[in-house]
């Protein structure tokens, strides 16, 4: 009974007596006040206990966090116990694959545990749109009936979201300790926290699906949230506890990036990572809230009839004075306040890892240091100032198109800075096409269709006609895949090696990228297509006269050919790669700081400090150097300097 | 000094840095609640009944303006709590927390009892003495409000009492009190939002009354 004893089984345990205890709470006190227990006699089953229903799932969230330990260390120094932290295993006598079901403050695990459950969340998302794509094949199907055909784009669409921000997560946490030279965060115990509270955010996602789904789109608007199904509550308390994470999982990265730095590493010796990473955490730790408060706003007024955006007021109201006033434009405003910015710090981490990747198998210094790292803040900054360009159609006020079409367009600028520092970069050198530099290259490739489709939907003019239409779909995946998901996975292969000790299949990596990325092309070429030939968003079929039969099918086959890559990748490095060649500590001569320890890392990485003495990206500079490893350390590495390049 | 003061002050500093960072952060959940007041409201506010007893009226806006004062009052104890550990003074810091404890439980019974109100209706308790969370955009934006920062004010009491109580059983010295630094800091956030908030309920834009008033 082992299995018993792990932190996610506790917790899930923990989670369901919190919900009963939640339920009980609301119903019991309903009684109390001579209430009755169901809140609208009108519905059935648990759609007529919505508000015991909302803080059940609170207190679900409540109880899953103390049942999986993520708060046992601060409930003690509430009674003023002082705990111990240790660097290691925290259960003594747990193998090392339990440390990964348990809370434990290392962030390399903590990293791996982001980048996992991301991956799960990207599978499950990516499976729903296997679906929905069937239903998409050919004209006029009724594969999927419409309601649940609504339910499971919006699914798609937040636990997609989700997985993306667990993945950034997982660069993150993983990445950016090792590349400033520190052993770890600066809150280890608020980061297994921020990791642990998207496990029940994204079981009330998953669960959402079942209490009756919701049909909004993961936009979630009012009214048609205000009316939707109960899982659209469950929908709102799941982004509310995963953007909690994100914003105490950024506040840990920016005091870890600001204090944490090794000696010598001046903010422009950083790794341009760990720049991006500082301008996603900056995004993530403001932005956040305006999400969270407005899906906050909605889950009021659908339960206490708090009419934020109903124009009507409510008609239930028994003491109805000022009746009214409310605006869905409002909520618009809110939700694209972050969901806007959020779109860049989705990219950002990704981009920075192609500008990482770049000089490593060019073998040549990162073209334009300074204006890559200054470009990852310019983005963040001018992504702020951007957000009612998804609102053009809204019935917002007209004076406010051109100048968000024109701050729209000014993002073109530091992405455009991005590029040429990519082609710079490539420029001349002598290219290695190993698989994560193959998926840097493709990441390039689609985001640049994601970039070029992008100003005729910041643009007044052409957005009037495209929006909402499937070219918008094209676009976003193209920014999403370029953006996140190929820089995603060339990271996935590329720290492989440093994360396991073991090097994974390269044959089969080149397969899947050779399968992805055209299949990829197709598919949001397709979709372009498709859209400006007149196919809608969030439509569960489309007519026969529309004549897009043939771009759907090749759209749904491109679709089935990623997830079939998608299937290779993860048999080649959970499954193969357990046997395969060991990797040694820098198979790709990186001058990074964490390649310059043995793979797989000790739990403490840097025994040694690691002392900065040059650039980051000097590849192929005879006898410039990055690193040094302070002398008095005990000797951990032959040769106390590394120099780097050919 | 030794390792450990040192790794504590290297941890303060670190926990200082944290803890303004998610200032920064609650400041655009509380700016996003501002927001909403004025797209939602604008010039207006809602102009409330007069509290009748006997002959007297008092106007609906005496009791916040009054708890308002006891909120911001109560941040002076909060400094002398703090200065008083900082001092060594055991006695001092016990009886100032205490005071802070007892000013934001005013001021949260005035939120509870004044603006929130209760009130029968056919044998039901309902919200809403003199407004109702369902009372359209004023009502939701006032409960919307003052709700969120009640929520801080009843986590900033729960902070006192752990503080108050760890500092009974001598948990903190003068160099080392980071707990009631913080606890401090967040104290004089909640007064400093509702610096903001006040205004903006109660004395900005012309004043509306209810429907047949």
């Amino acid at each position: 009974m082992r299995v018993l004893k792990l932190g996610l089984v506790q917790g899930v345990f923990g989670g369901i007596l919190g919900w009963l205890f939640g339920f009980a709470l609301v119903i019991g006190s309903r009684l109390l006040l001579g209430l009755p227990a169901q809140w609208n006699p009108n519905l059935t089953g648990l759609a007529a206990y919505e508000p015991a229903v909302v803080v059940a799932g609170i207190f679900f969230v409540v109880g899953f966090m103390i049942g999986v330990g993520a708060v046992s260390d601060w409930l003690k120094w509430a009674r003023g116990i002082d705990t111990p932290f240790n660097h290691g295993a925290r259960i003594p006598g747990t193998s090392e694959l339990a440390r990964y079901f348990n809370v434990d403050y290392s962030h390399k695990v903590i990293g791996i545990q982001y980048a996992i459950t991301g991956v799960l969340l990207l599978g499950v998302g990516g499976t729903l749109a296997m679906i929905f794509r069937l239903q998409l094949a050919q004209p006029e199907l009724n594969f999927v009936p419409p309601d649940v055909f609504n339910t499971m784009i919006s699914a798609h669409g937040m636990i997609m979201i989700g997985g993306i921000l667990l993945g950034v997560g997982g660069m993150s946490n993983y990445l950016v300790p090792l590349m400033i030279g520190a052993n770890d965060m600066a809150f280890p115990r608020l980061n297994a926290f921020a990791y642990w509270i998207n496990v029940p955010g994204a079981l009330l996602l998953c669960v959402a699906m079942v209490i009756g789904g919701w049909n909004t789109g993961w936009t979630g608007y009012p009214p048609l949230s205000a009316q939707a199904p109960l899982g659209v509550q469950y929908f709102f308390l799941g982004v509310f506890f995963i953007g909690l994470s994100s914003i105490l999982g950024s506040l840990n990265i920016i005091v870890t990036t600001m204090t944490m730095r090794s000696p010598g590493m001046s903010l422009f010796r950083m790794p341009v990572f760990v720049w991006s990473a500082f301008a996603t955490a900056i995004i993530q730790l403001t932005a956040t809230q305006f999400i969270g408060l407005s899906f906050l706003m909605v889950l009021v007024q659908r339960i206490l009839g708090m009419g934020f955006f109903d124009p009507g007021g409510p008609v239930w109201s028994e003491v109805d004075k000022w009746a009214g006033g409310g605006n869905p434009i409002l909520f618009q405003h809110m939700f694209w306040f972050y969901s806007h910015p959020a779109v860049y710090l989705f990219v950002l981490p990704g981009l920075g890892i192609i500008s990482e990747l770049l000089p490593v198998f060019a073998r040549k210094p990162l073209f334009g240091y300074k204006w890559i790292a200054m470009s990852s803040m310019a983005i963040a900054l001018v992504g702020f100032l951007v957000w009612a360009h998804h609102m053009f159609v809204s019935g917002m006020s007209n004076y406010l198109r051109v100048p968000f079409m024109m701050s729209t367009l000014l993002v073109a600028v530091p992405t455009g800075v991005k590029f040429f520092s990519w082609l710079g970069t490539l420029w001349g050198g002598r290219i290695e096409f190993k698989t994560p530099m193959l998926f840097a290259l493709g990441a390039i490739s689609v985001f640049l269709i994601g970039g070029l489709t992008g100003p005729p939907l910041g643009t007044v003019a052409t957005d009037l006609n495209l929006t909402d239409t499937y070219y918008v779909v094209g676009h976003f995946h193209a920014t999403m895949f370029g953006g996140f998901i190929f820089p995603f996975l060339a990271a996935l292969y590329y720290w492989f090696p440093k994360a396991t000790g073991r090097m994974y299949n390269e044959r089969l990596g080149q397969l899947h990228f050779w399968l992805m990325t055209p299949a990829f092309w197709v598919m949001s070429l397709g979709q372009i297509f498709v859209g400006m030939h007149g196919m809608r968003r969030r439509i569960a079929t489309y007519e026969v006269g529309l004549d897009i039969g043939t771009a759907q099918m090749m759209v749904t086959i491109a679709g089935f050919v990623i997830f079939i890559s998608v299937l290779i990748m993860m048999f080649n490095l959970f499954v193969l790669a357990r046997r395969g060649q060991r990797a040694g500590a820098n198979p790709w001569r990186s001058r990074g700081l964490e390649w310059q320890v043995p793979s797989p890392m000790p739990e403490m990485t840097y025994p040694a400090t690691p002392v900065v003495v040059g650039e980051p990206y000097d590849y192929g500079k005879p006898g410039s150097i990055y690193v040094q490893f302070a002398p008095a350390a005990p000797a951990l590495h032959t040769g106390a300097s590394i120099t780097g390049g050919d | 000094m030794t390792a450990v003061a040192e790794s504590y002050q290297v941890q303060t500093r670190r926990n200082r840095m944290g803890f303004w960072l998610f200032f920064l952060s609650e400041s655009f959940l509380f700016g996003g609640l501002l927001v909403a007041r004025y797209y939602l409201w604008g010039n207006t506010r809602p102009s409330m009944e007069d509290t009748v007893i006997g002959p007297l009226h008092i106007s609906y806006q005496v009791i916040p303006l009054m708890i308002t004062a006891v909120l911001l009052l109560s941040s002076f104890f909060m400094n002398r709590a703090e200065v008083a550990i900082a001092n060594d003074d055991r006695k001092t810091f016990s009886r100032s927390i205490l005071l802070t404890v007892l000013m934001g439980l005013i001021f949260l019974l005035g939120v509870l009892i004044f603006e929130w109100g209760w009130k029968t209706v056919d044998g039901q308790i309902v919200l809403g003495r003199h407004i109702s969370p369902t009372d359209g955009v004023f009502g939701a934006v006032l409960y919307g409000m003052t709700g969120m920062h009640a929520l801080h004010v009843v986590s900033g009491l729960v902070l006192l009492m752990l503080v108050w109580n760890l500092g009974r059983k001598g948990h903190f010295s003068p160099e080392k009190h980071w707990g009631v630094e913080a606890t401090a800091i967040y104290w004089h956030y909640v007064d400093l939002v509702w610096v903001f908030f006040y205004p903006a309920i109660y004395l900005i834009g012309v004043g509306v009354h209810a429907a047949g008033h």
